[in-house]
This record gives C-alpha cells, sequence and structure tokens, in this order.
C-alpha cells in the first residue's frame, strides 16, 4: 500500500465513522425529546410569605382549619401527636441558617411548616410497600392501604413531616368530616396539599384561609401567581444542601424585623 | 382382638362425637343474608338502581372497590362510567355510603355469613354511616 492509497482509506474511514456518529446522536436526541414528553406537565408549590405571619395564632388558626379538615385527631399526647402543618422556632425551621446577629424578632419568631413535598422524595425512595409515592404533579401522598406502619418514612423524612398513629385516631377527632375517611391505628399520615380539593378546583384549605400569606400553585407554569412572587423575592427552601428538592418556599421580605 | 365390645362401643360414640355438628343439623339450612336496603337516601329515589346492575354488585363489588382504591388513590382518577354511561365519584364517603347507611343490615349480614371480617370502615366510617353509632 502506497502512501495515497493509505490517506484515501483513512479519510473514508473517518467519514463514515463520522455518519455513524452523527446517527447515533440524532437516535440519543430523540430518545431524550421521547422522555421530556412523559415528564410532568405540572408541579404544585407552595410559596409562604414570612412577612405575613403576624403571630403564633395565625399559625394555629391555619392548622386548626387543616386539621378539621382532614380528619386530624388532637390526642393530646406529645409523643403521640398527629401533625399536618404546625410551628416550628427559626432554629428547627432553617437550622443551617445559624448566626448570632439574626435580630431577636427572627431568632424568636414561629414559622409554619408542614411537608415539603420534595421533587427527589427520601421518604418514597425508603417505603417498603410503596405506600408512599410521588404524583405526576409532584405531590408525594400516601395510600393508608398499603402502609404497614415500619416508619421507615418518619426516619427518612428530613423534616419531621410524617406522624405515626399509636392508637385509633378516631375517638380524637372532635368532628369528624364526613366526606373524607380518617386514618387507621398502625399507619403513617402527613399532608397531602389537599389533593382532594385539587381535583374538585379549590386550593387546599391552608391557602384558603391564610389571607395570602400562604400561596399555592404551578412551578412549572412561569406565569403562575407564585412563579410571579417567587421571581421578584428573596426566597429560602427548608435544608436544600440534602438534595430533596422541596416544594414550599418560604418568601423573606426584610420587613420580617418589624413584624 | 381383646375386648372388642369395649372397643366397638367407644368407636361407635367417638365417630358420633365427630359427626355431631353434621348429624345435629342435618335437614336446619340456616337463613341465608338478607342485605336490607331499607334506608331513607334509598327510599327517596325514584329509581331504585345501584351504579351497576345488582347482579355485577353482589359479584363484583370487592374487585370495583379495589379498583377505585387503585384508580382514586394512586392515580387520581375520581370519577367512574358505568355501564350505563353514567358518571359517579369514586368515593365510599361521598357515593356508597350516602345510600347504604346501614352498615349493620347491609354489609354486615353478608359478611358475618360468610365470615368475611374486613376492616374499611375503620376510615371509611363517614358520621352519615351505621358504623358511628358503634
Amino acid at each position: 500500500m502506497n502512501r495515497r492509497n493509505f490517506i484515501k482509506i483513512m479519510a473514508g474511514a473517518a467519514v463514515g465513522g463520522a455518519a455513524i456518529y452523527k446517527g447515533l446522536d440524532s437516535f440519543g436526541a430523540e430518545a431524550a425529546a421521547g422522555e421530556a414528553q412523559t415528564l410532568p406537565a405540572k408541579h404544585w408549590g407552595m410559596v409562604i410569605d414570612v412577612s405575613k405571619f403576624q403571630g403564633t395564632e395565625d399559625i394555629k388558626q391555619i392548622a386548626a382549619a387543616c386539621h378539621q379538615y382532614n380528619n386530624v385527631p388532637d390526642i393530646g399526647k406529645a409523643d403521640h401527636e398527629i401533625k399536618w402543618i404546625w410551628q416550628e422556632d427559626f432554629e428547627h425551621t432553617f437550622a443551617e441558617l445559624e448566626s448570632e446577629y439574626f435580630s431577636e424578632k427572627i431568632k424568636k419568631m414561629q414559622y409554619p411548616v408542614l411537608c415539603n413535598h420534595c421533587e427527589n422524595p427520601p421518604c418514597v425512595r425508603v417505603c417498603p410497600t410503596q405506600a408512599t409515592f410521588k404524583r405526576a404533579d409532584g405531590i408525594v401522598n400516601m395510600d393508608y392501604h398499603r402502609c404497614i406502619g415500619c416508619r421507615f418514612c418518619m426516619a427518612a423524612c428530613p423534616f419531621g413531616a410524617r406522624s405515626f398513629n399509636f392508637v385509633d385516631p378516631r375517638p380524637h377527632i372532635e368532628k369528624v368530616n364526613p366526606e373524607l375517611p380518617t386514618r387507621t391505628k398502625g399507619v403513617v399520615e402527613k399532608c397531602t396539599f389537599c389533593v382532594d380539593r385539587l381535583e374538585k378546583g379549590e386550593m387546599p384549605v391552608c391557602a384558603e384561609v391564610s389571607k395570602g400569606a400562604i400561596l399555592f400553585g404551578d412551578l412549572n407554569d412561569p406565569d403562575s401567581e407564585i412563579r410571579k412572587v417567587l421571581g421578584e423575592s428573596f426566597f429560602i427552601r427548608r435544608k436544600v444542601e440534602l438534595g430533596t428538592g422541596p416544594s414550599v418556599y418560604y418568601v423573606i421580605r426584610g420587613g420580617e424585623a418589624s413584624a | 382382638m381383646y375386648n372388642p365390645g369395649k372397643i366397638i362401643t367407644i368407636l361407635v360414640l367417638f365417630v358420633l362425637l365427630i359427626t355431631a355438628p353434621i348429624l345435629l343439623n342435618i335437614g336446619k339450612a340456616s337463613e341465608p343474608p338478607a342485605p336490607s336496603l331499607d334506608t331513607a337516601a334509598i327510599e327517596q329515589l325514584d329509581e331504585k338502581q345501584c351504579i351497576e346492575s345488582k347482579e355485577f354488585m353482589r359479584t363484583h363489588h370487592p374487585q370495583l372497590l379495589s379498583d377505585w382504591r387503585q384508580q382514586a388513590v394512586r392515580e387520581g382518577e375520581t370519577e367512574y362510567i358505568s355501564s350505563s354511561g353514567a358518571a359517579w365519584e369514586m368515593s365510599l364517603e361521598n357515593n356508597c355510603l350516602q345510600c347504604h347507611s346501614n352498615r349493620s343490615e347491609f354489609c354486615d349480614s353478608c359478611h358475618t355469613y360468610t365470615a368475611v371480617e374486613l376492616y374499611c370502615w375503620d376510615c371509611h366510617d363517614g358520621t352519615k354511616g351505621a358504623g358511628a353509632a358503634k
């Protein structure tokens, strides 16, 4: 083989190889596009405007409304407590923001906390029966029929958003909401973003009774109200460094010190 | 054979003893269950018709409820289209128990007869349901 023929063969091989590579590449692009279509069209999220909470009474009122609607019992013992939305102090809400120079007001304020409906929920990953699952619209929900009460999810959740029914909750519900089921002894429960209300086109109870302090909407929709608020404010999510991707955003307006 | 009299007597007594439940109940069929449809909500209906035919509901209600559970809880679909084309909410509280509010006379009558123990009512009771009186 002389030098001229060798160069011809090598050039041919290079062109052929490039064509094959390009073919593979477009195949890969098609596959990626196919996956993109099955991505959830919606992603429900919540924005909590911290500056609009004037005191613990506001949070207690919201929690009472939520618990009454969702048949959450008040058992009256701290170690049996069932909670879907509750209040937590600064240290426990935003543990990673520790600094001695936060104003006294911010440090002593109570913040409403609930299930964060994470994008990458650890509770779903550890559930051995798939009783906890993530819906296509981003809501992390529970199928109590499948829950065996192992409480792995409670250990996995970094937000303490899950409660276990150590006793039959029914006698501890003051007034049962007849439209919804209760839970039973031996299952874990948590906030559901009021999925039953969303199906009826209503907002979750907490958003409805909060007088604008809690906003709810589609995070995937750039024109949604919550995206507009997020676009023009500073906000924090709880424990983002853990990589769970919380869907609950806390808007900080800087006026909290005077709140 | 030693002591044939004693052995045969004891054998006969033994057979009689273990077959006693059958012998004592021969010819006495127990009452078949009669689920009661006598509730105020059903009385008010113009056409006393469940979401599907009586025969279908009798044989397939466990399967139907299991499908509803799957679809309503996990897939977020809450509308059931019956064979007649009517739309119903897949919900025990807001559908089934509205009419069948007499658990002890309706649900329990067959389930007790067939010794089927269910825990539906642990959660799906509804204050309108009869189980609330428990």
